[in-house]
């Protein structure tokens, strides 16, 4: 069988905060495949930013193992290259989309990652064409980023790590300053990013309708795995998700609230469009004429 | 807000906006030197045509190359009152009590002017009206570049400006929001002593500083994450490439320096 492409064993970190040391992950284990979309749910403070940071180093575990792509990157004898090469791995992007734009170039910024990386100017030129490209912001290519929107800004920050060839992108809550406009541009880059191009997917989020189009989900609470699974099996735990804080996407809780009023609906009912079917269907099975919207 | 420039860069594509930013710094420096070669008023006067030919060479519209000279009035208006004034030299034209203004004083006066404007105007052309601020610090960098040999941090140097430039808009307008946050609670930014409004700028100094190097901090590790390990073994995208009308204009600059030079030996005129 092959490993998978994150393998987390164990992992805890405290911060040191007024002498006093204040556990953020405790004994925390998963695994992501190559590929996959996950994503990582959890209210403020549960570790999910920390657990973040600790994918490509930023932060080094107090103790437990991160293995990335079959090599040990908590090993303590990790040379300074291979360090970077996590990094290049692991794209990062941040909820600020203002403070992670460090030129004043829009295809300046894109290229500052490959220039890091001792990338040829030529190739350096090809990846930020095609990295503009991929998120729709070519016509950007000369401008200044303080005069784009968050959306814009955010998808030229995903352009920045696009640009390093990474096999793994983090988000971390990339979608939360952003308005609706905005907001779903980004998710759609990263839906494509994942099924298109086979980059792995991880997304740090609040939002319950973001975490309902991952493949699986993973449940922080105060630092600790509290549950994972397919957002239909997390959404069906409304309860349990409920006493962390956490509450599940609004149509899947219409349906738990007929079902629990004694109307039976079928299915998952993650998205509004599976929601409008399952309702449809539930008044035809019961002979009330209704004509679905039309989507 | 979003209408803030830095700088002056006026965008354009004429020969001097094309120009090797490295050869347009060296150019600038060059030309600056040239003004001082003038000793007599022919060679004033070609110094006045080649500020006038930089300017139509640009293709930058007058009326902006004289805003720019704005605020710079009063540094001028103040050198040729002293000029005029004290002054003394042979002839004598007008003697009015205490005043006396000689032909030199006003001779002198002129000349200044004439030199200061023309060092603004060709910087200007040469640097600030037809360069992007980033093609400047990109410029200065590679210029720089040999003394990295003495552990100079060029190229951090050009890093911090280049982040500078990124960021001082961004805390422009940061000013403005706390600003305006604070007048929704009723702070009194205009009235009152110095002191007293001096003092009412601590509340806006207080929150942007704090959220300043916050963000220095965020972007710290966005740079982190993108590799950054300083400027060893790092590439650019854009590669500085000298054209044949960077090294014409090189040549050009230095024959105009020459030039005046023997003006001012073997034209005969007036000696300022």
């Amino acid at each position: 069988m092959m490993e998978p492409f994150i393998q987390v064993e164990n992992l805890s970190y405290a911060y040191e905060e007024e002498g006093a040391r204040r556990p953020v992950l405790r004994d925390l284990s998963f695994a992501v495949e190559k590929g996959e979309y996950v994503a990582i749910l959890g209210h403020n403070g549960s570790g999910k930013s920390t657990l973040a940071k600790l994918l490509n180093l930023i932060l080094t575990p107090d103790s437990g193992k991160i293995v990335i792509a079959g090599r040990e990157i908590t090993d303590p004898n990790l040379t300074e290259d291979e360090l970077y090469e996590v990094r290049r791995r692991m794209g990062m992007v941040f909820q600020n989309p203002d403070n992670q734009l460090v030129a004043t170039v829009v295809e300046e910024d894109v290229a500052f990652g490959p220039e890091n990386l001792g990338v040829p100017s030529e190739e350096i030129r090809q990846r930020v064409d095609e990295a503009l490209a991929l998120v729709g912001m070519q016509k950007y290519a000369r401008h200044e980023p303080h005069r784009l929107s968050g959306g814009q800004k955010q998808r030229i920050a995903i352009a920045g790590i696009i640009a390093m060839l990474p096999d793994c992108i983090i988000f971390d809550e990339s979608t939360a300053m952003l308005d609706p406009m905005g907001r779903r541009d980004v998710l759609r880059i990263m839906d494509n990013l994942n099924r298109e191009r086979g980059i792995t997917v991880l997304t740090i989020t609040h939002y319950m309708n973001e975490a309902a189009r991952a493949d699986r989900v993973l449940v922080l609470n105060d630092g600790e795995l509290y549950m994972q699974g397919t957002p239909a099996e997390i959404f069906s735990h409304p309860d349990e998700l409920a006493a962390i804080g956490l509450d599940v996407p609004q149509c899947t809780d219409l349906v738990h609230q007929l079902r629990a009023a004694g109307i039976a609906v079928e299915g998952d009912c993650l998205t509004p469009a599976q929601c409008a079917d399952a309702i449809c269907a539930a008044c035809a099975a019961r002979g009330i004429p209704f004509n679905p919207p039309q989507s | 807000m979003s209408s803030i420039t830095l700088g002056q860069y006026f965008p354009g594509n004429s020969l001097l906006h094309r120009l090797d930013p490295r050869f347009k710094i060296v150019l600038a420096i060059l030309y600056i030197t040239a003004s001082f070669l003038c000793k007599n008023i022919w060679s004033f006067a070609a110094l006045a045509i080649s500020a006038v030919v930089l300017v139509l060479v640009s293709r930058i519209p007058v009326s902006i190359v004289l805003r720019g000279l704005r605020p710079i009035l009063f540094i001028m208006l103040f050198t040729v009152v002293l000029n005029i004034f004290l002054t003394r030299g042979e002839t004598l034209l007008v003697e009015f009590w205490v005043i006396r203004i000689y032909l030199e004083g006003i001779l002198t006066a002129v000349s200044m002017v004439l030199r200061i404007t023309v060092i603004i105007v060709g910087t200007g052309m040469f640097l600030t009206y037809t360069t992007t601020p980033i093609a400047l610090t990109d410029g200065i960098e590679r210029l720089l570049s040999p003394l990295k040999v003495f552990h100079l941090p060029v190229h951090e140097f050009a890093m911090m400006m280049t982040i500078a430039l990124r960021f001082i808009p961004l805390l422009i307008e940061e000013t403005e929001k706390i600003m305006a946050a604070q007048k929704a609670r009723g702070a009194d930014f205009s009235t009152g002593s110095l002191l007293q409004r001096a003092k009412a700028l601590i509340p806006i100094l207080v929150p942007l500083f704090v959220s300043a190097f916050r963000r220095a901090d965020e972007l710290a590790v966005a740079m982190e994450c993108r590799c950054y390990r300083g400027g060893e073994g790092r590439t650019r995208m854009t590669v500085l490439h000298a054209t044949a009308a960077d090294w014409l204009m090189l040549a050009a600059v230095i024959l105009f320096g020459a030039s005046l030079v023997l003006i001012n030996r073997f034209a005969p005129g007036f000696t300022l």
